[in-house]
């Protein structure tokens, strides 16, 4: 083969490669949070904080942000002051760029980065209560502003690799994550209406839980119903499939904390 | 060979694996059982159709938080009120889901909750007024199954 | 300790009709799920809620495992003077919480 066939060879796979994704991707103006796929009933229960249960881990999330905690015995507050002013923003650009780390890192990590490098405190396990309610109260100071993820050169590799694994086929039922979301959304499965699969509103009230969940503990439910093995909490796979997603809903409202059913 | 039956249970379990697993080894309240609850509430007393309003959405998203209201038409004077409004589902694993209990200076005759439904099924408020009467409306819900749960067993 | 959110507003007219919404938290564990390993886990949910109007009772609800999570209650009462409304809510294994609203009535 001529280096110029080869060249041309490789220049259609990676034509071939964006076409498929870029096929697939839904349209920025046609992408909907899961809040317009519910019931009128259950948007009004997300709408009225007196009848939202997410409420009730803002609430102790605030209560925590002021509590010291650790061997260091601080508190969020002594570092970051006043939430409502430092934290403003923040979520909408989660999972962010890591320095030390040089990988980027989810909102429940990098709070757990504060707890064990700065509190000097034992790190909050995933679906830890009081990790659930600290991220919503971090998380709700967003709400009502637009997710602001902007890939760059160190972060691409990472979304590229979260693109992936949202196109890959996995599990005994064999089926992607776009072809519910991209493809199907609108349509039914089973009883429920297949929504786009925007992580607008996490951790959010899943009426399914009854309880507050991580958008890690949601992505592990798609893939049990896919039969597939779920990664671990915390895994590199969902972190890279989270800035994916957060990328893939730029410009959508946050809604922290959201209710679902 | 799978009968149609068979693979339907299979199919439903797909869909609903937690709540058929978590709801197993419990016995389902029966309209029979549901009516022996109303009869422990209501004695021997007429139960008429009217006055009472209930209203839960027809389909629901999930059956662990359906929204209820029920409102009776009432003064609610001293003389004239609701005393009680009572909510029943006739194939939860219990069919009491609620009680509520008024005086002349709730102003109206109106209760909002929201409820737990093992499955589609007939739900039965029924109003208890001062003057010992009793009323009741009825209304049929399908409660659909979500698509993705958290494990199977 | 268990948090609750009530709602109503704060200032009404004599006579009016007010609606008060309560939201507490509890996870009204029903007494008929198990566990992975096929454990019941036992029934612990909030029995009683309890209402008063400058200490008188307004209203009162008997809860059942069916009532959902976070259990949510909303009624109504006449607005007859100022004062203080309560909010009790009481369960098994000794759960009890109570919450107050001030309300003036002009």
């Amino acid at each position: 083969m001529s280096a110029g066939s080869r060249a041309r060879a490789v220049a259609w796979i990676f034509f071939a490669a964006t076409q498929t994704v870029a096929g697939a991707e839904i349209p920025l103006e046609e992408r909907r949070s899961g809040y317009e796929f519910m019931s009128r009933d259950t948007r009004a229960m997300q709408d009225d904080d007196a009848t939202n249960p997410g409420v009730f881990w803002v609430l102790d999330g605030e209560a925590l942000w002021n509590r010291k905690a650790g061997a260091a015995g601080t508190a969020c507050a002594d570092c970051h002051g006043n939430a409502r002013v430092s934290m403003k923003g923040v979520a909408a650009r989660y999972p962010a760029w890591d320095a030390a780390r040089r990988r980027p890192v989810n909102l429940e990590q990098r709070i757990n980065m504060c707890r064990t490098e700065r509190q000097k405190a034992a790190p909050l396990e995933h679906e830890n209560r009081d990790l659930l309610a600290l991220t919503a109260y971090v998380a709700h100071q967003s709400r009502g502003m637009p997710i602001t993820i902007a890939p760059d050169k160190r972060t691409e590799p990472f979304l590229n690799a979260g693109r992936a694994t949202f196109m890959r086929r996995q599990g005994q039922l064999n089926l992607a994550c776009a072809q519910c979301h991209d493809e199907r959304w609108g349509k039914k499965l089973a009883g429920t209406t297949i929504p786009q699969g925007h992580p607008t509103g996490y951790p959010l009230y899943r009426l399914e839980w009854q309880s507050l969940g991580s958008l890690q503990r949601r992505l592990r439910n798609c893939m049990i119903g896919i039969r597939a093995e779920p990664y671990p909490y915390g895994a590199m796979e969902f972190v890279e499939l989270e800035l994916y997603l957060m990328w893939r809903a730029r410009g959508m409202k946050l809604e922290t904390p959201a209710v679902r059913p | 060979m799978t009968s149609r039956r068979d693979f339907l249970v299979a199919a439903g379990s797909l869909a609903g694996g937690v709540a058929l697993a978590s709801a197993a080894g419990a016995a389902r309240a029966t309209p029979a059982a549901m009516q022996e609850a109303i009869r422990k509430v209501v004695g021997e007393a007429q139960i008429r159709r009217g006055r009472v309003r209930l209203e839960i959405p027809p389909l629901v998203d999930n059956g662990n938080a359906v929204p209820l209201t029920v409102s009776v038409e009432s003064p609610m004077t001293q003389v004239d009120h609701v005393k009680a409004i009572h909510v029943f589902a006739e194939k939860n694993p219990l069919p009491n889901v609620l009680s509520a209990y008024f005086n002349a200076r709730a102003g109206r005759a109106r209760v909002v909750t929201r409820i737990r439904l093992a499955d589609s099924q007939t739900v039965t408020a029924i109003a208890e007024l001062s003057d010992g009467s009793f009323w009741t409306d009825t209304v049929d819900v399908v409660v659909t199954l979500s698509a993705c749960l958290e494990e199977f067993v | 300790m268990a948090r609750a959110v009530v709602k109503l507003p704060s200032t009404v007219k004599r006579g009016e009709i007010v609606e008060i919404r309560t939201l507490v938290q509890h996870a009204m564990e029903t007494g008929f799920r198990r566990t992975q390993l096929g454990e019941v886990i036992p029934r612990n949910i909030i029995r009683t809620f309890v209402c008063a109007y400058n200490g008188k009772e307004i209203f009162r609800a008997g809860l059942h495992p069916a009532i959902a999570a976070n259990p949510l209650l909303a009624f109504t009462t006449v607005a007859t003077e100022s004062g203080t409304i309560t909010f009790t809510w009481t369960g098994d294994n000794g759960f009890s919480v109570t919450e107050s609203a001030t309300i003036t009535v002009e």
